[in-house]
């Protein structure tokens, strides 16, 4: 006999688990009861939303299904947002909650709330446990759901009662849902047909989501390119699927892609996208988007294909074995006068930023992040304007090396996310670039890095304001920035701050991270930025750069809101 | 364009809650819905009518087929298939009225299931158009009360 908790305990470990984030508390005492026999690895996060945040980082970086473990009613709560970013993006990740007592289940109970209502519908699927024998089955059915298909995050509530009971049994059982059977293999006559039109096609466009870099898919997506000669634009999500450097590389498409991805997309006559799902950052108008082109769509999810977009050749199915047998049916076709207007387009229009200027700008500290790893790092970000320049101003050559929250778009994440992707990852260099605004949302996790030996390299843009929210002020909001400014000096006057302190910027980013127990430099100068990020680098733990950069550089090119891609907006002027 | 959507699920606490909150989360009104075990105690047929063209049922379709607990949906409109539901009605009737009512449901094979001092009420079960048929002709009589069972559905034959 066995409890539902040690059963828990087998199961991770059956699954592969090694490293556990979270946070005890009263429902889940039991399990971490058990968790201090087992042979985890248990990083304990400040908050629970932390803990969610480094088991996705931990997933994206490595591939593996990340873990967390939270206690039940503000335990769950917390860790709603990192279950819900994790959804957006299709990141595999296992959230163990604990729950009342059963019977106690909807009697208003200490510390009680519907985990699994509350999560429905951002997780891929959700459990509430019943009994202790049903365990070892949902451990078991849980990680192969959270890793195959499209991925995704879930859920298991275990009532604190079911953690304590005993059962017969914790033996393993074999994984057989018939309402959850993935389509693997492509239709073969739909792979024909587009073969077919890639051969056929005189200016075809790769558009790469995170699809292909979770689909594992990065080697068969480049020998397709290259075999065919096909010009490849990425997502901020598929950044890394194929390589930054390489002449068929056209960068990032969307909002804020670069010039040539979105005249690529707005001239080619066969778009083909892989593991993408046309989200509305992407497209722009969507009326106008690809007009004309034949659009292919190969995605793991039925349900992407045709949401948005018109689909010509759909293809359901792993985008490693479509793109693999696709490759072996296309030509390889020198496409000369295509190639050529792409080498033109990518020559005319690099992203650029002033660099005469002595202002230290926050797109130039992030070329001397590129500089001075030589591209060598896993990059996670934030959310906002430094999420962008992240993605122009570093070229990134392989899979899982750019981490950051796109379908959520959640502030806060890349730290605790980069912290996950440094314990999975722990001999590679990680920075996080965050802003000044992303990094207060979730900074108490930096004693996490310090006390696990975690050597996370943050690099904080700061520019004293919410730099998006400003941007978007500015650009159609009538330049009133109201509540953008983080910064005490030029407040709204409903915002003023009563104290005398107004022209200081709160808080001291280093001192804060001294009291962490972290190393931390401050940079006013550019000429100071390459020699700080050697030190960070060099340093063995964790380490805090704070920029002051420039405080009202804008993101361009910009496609506004509703606009069609050739709409891009290239300055304020 | 109304639809009637049918599922097989697993028969399982929270598996109504996981359809209707995909489907009243993307803002669709669900008009009729039924749910009852089949053969297999393991799973249940759900049978839904819902309002929506043709490529917002598709969607729905699609993310009904991707919840884990989903077996199997189809959308029955397209296809060839039987329809029933069943109601109880019941009818003010004075004396004077009540042979008349009686006479009419007896058109319809609807049948009288509980006679009052001041009404009837009626069984009927039929296809969607005759049931509405029915219940316009009852109308001028007054209806006290209705319910309804929802329509079920199977595809016909295989």
């Amino acid at each position: 006999m066995k409890t539902g908790a040690k059963c828990v305990m087998e199961g991770l470990e059956r699954a592969g688990v090694k490293t556990i984030f979270g946070l005890p508390g009263g429902a889940v005492l039991d399990l971490f009861s058990e968790m201090y026999h087992a042979p985890f690895e248990f990083i304990l996060s400040r908050h629970e939303q932390g803990a969610a945040h480094m088991a996705d980082g931990y997933a994206r970086a490595t591939g593996k299904v990340g873990c967390c473990l939270v206690t039940s009613g503000p335990g769950a709560t917390n860790a709603v947002t990192g279950i819900a970013t994790a959804f957006m993006d299709g990141v595999p990740m296992v959230c163990i909650s604990g729950q009342v007592h059963t019977s106690m289940i909807g009697n208003d109970a200490f510390q009680e709330a519907d985990t699994t209502g509350i999560t429905r519908s951002i997780s891929k699927h959700n459990y509430l446990v019943r009994s202790a024998d049903d365990l070892p089955r949902i451990i078991a059915e849980a990680f192969h759901i959270a890793a195959t298909g499209k991925p995704g995050p879930v859920v298991i509530d275990i009532p604190k009662d079911v953690q304590r009971s005993l059962t017969q049994s914790c033996a393993p059982k074999e994984v057989n849902i018939r309402g959850y059977k993935p389509v693997m293999d492509g239709h073969p006559a739909q792979i024909a047909r587009l073969a077919k039109a890639i051969n056929e096609a005189e200016k075809p466009l790769l558009y790469v989501g995170g699809g292909t870099i979770s689909g594992d898919a990065s080697k068969e997506l480049t020998e397709l390119a290259r075999k065919a000669k096909i010009p490849v634009t990425t997502t901020l999500l598929g950044l890394g699927a194929f390589p930054e450097t390489d002449p068929l590389a056209l960068r990032m498409l969307g909002m804020h892609g670069s010039v040539a991805a979105n005249l690529a997309v707005s001239h080619c006559d066969l778009l083909i996208s892989v593991g993408a799902r046309f989200d509305d950052r992407v497209t722009g108008k969507v009326s106008e988007f690809a007009p004309n082109a034949t659009i292919a769509h190969i995605d793991i999810d039925p349900s992407a294909i045709g949401k948005s977009v018109r689909t010509d050749i759909p293809i359901v199915g792993h985008v490693k074995n479509i793109l693999r047998d696709l490759t072996r049916q296309v030509k390889p076709i020198e496409r000369v006068k295509w190639l050529a207007q792409i080498a033109e387009w990518n020559k005319q229009n690099p992203f650029s930023f002033d660099k005469t200027t002595s202002e230290l700008l926050p797109q130039y500290v992030i070329e001397q992040i590129y500089e001075v790893t030589k591209g060598n790092a896993i990059v996670v970000t934030d959310v906002g304007q430094h999420q962008m320049w992240s993605a122009h101003f570093f070229k990134y050559t392989k899979p899982r090396t750019f981490l950051s929250s796109g379908g959520l778009g959640t502030m806060g994440f890349g730290f605790p996310a980069a912290i996950g992707a440094q314990a999975g990852m722990r001999d590679k260099l990680v920075v996080n670039i965050a802003g000044d605004g992303s990094i207060q949302m979730n900074f108490q996790e930096l004693v996490v890095a310090v006390e696990h030996d975690l050597p996370v390299k943050v690099v904080i843009l700061n520019n004293g304001y919410l730099g998006m929210v400003r941007q978007w002020q500015e650009m159609f909001y009538k330049k009133e920035y109201s509540a953008s400014r983080l910064g005490q000096a030029g407040r709204a006057k409903n915002e003023k701050l009563k104290g005398k302190r107004q022209d200081i910027y709160l808080p001291d980013f280093v001192k804060l991270a001294e009291a962490h127990g972290a190393g931390a430099i401050r940079v006013d100068k550019k000429q100071d930025v390459a020699s700080a990020l050697r030190k960070a680098f060099k340093a063995d733990g964790p380490y805090v750069v704070e920029c002051r950069v420039k405080p009202d550089e804008n993101v361009y090119p910009m496609v506004p809101p509703g606009a069609s891609l050739m709409e891009m907006v290239h300055s304020m002027a | 364009m109304k639809h009637i959507l049918t599922a097989l699920v697993e028969n399982q606490p929270g598996v109504l809650a996981r359809i209707v909150g995909l489907i009243s989360g993307r803002g669709y009104n669900i008009e009729s819905l039924n749910v009852a075990p089949t053969h297999d105690p393991t799973a249940s047929r759900l049978t839904m009518k819902v309002q929506g063209d043709d490529r917002v049922l598709e969607q729905v379709t699609k993310q009904l087929n991707k919840l884990v607990d989903v077996i199997k949906v189809a959308d029955l409109t397209q296809k060839c298939y039987l329809n029933r539901e069943l109601i109880l009605v019941e009818v003010a009737a004075t004396s004077q009225k009540r042979a008349e009512i009686v006479e009419l449901a007896g058109l319809f094979e609807a049948k009288v299931v509980s006679v009052q001092t001041k009404s009837l009420t009626i069984q009927m079960v039929g296809e969607q158009e005759k049931i509405a048929d029915f219940l316009a002709l009852l109308k001028p009589f007054g209806i006290v009360d209705l319910a309804r069972s929802g329509v079920v559905a199977v595809a016909r034959g295989k």
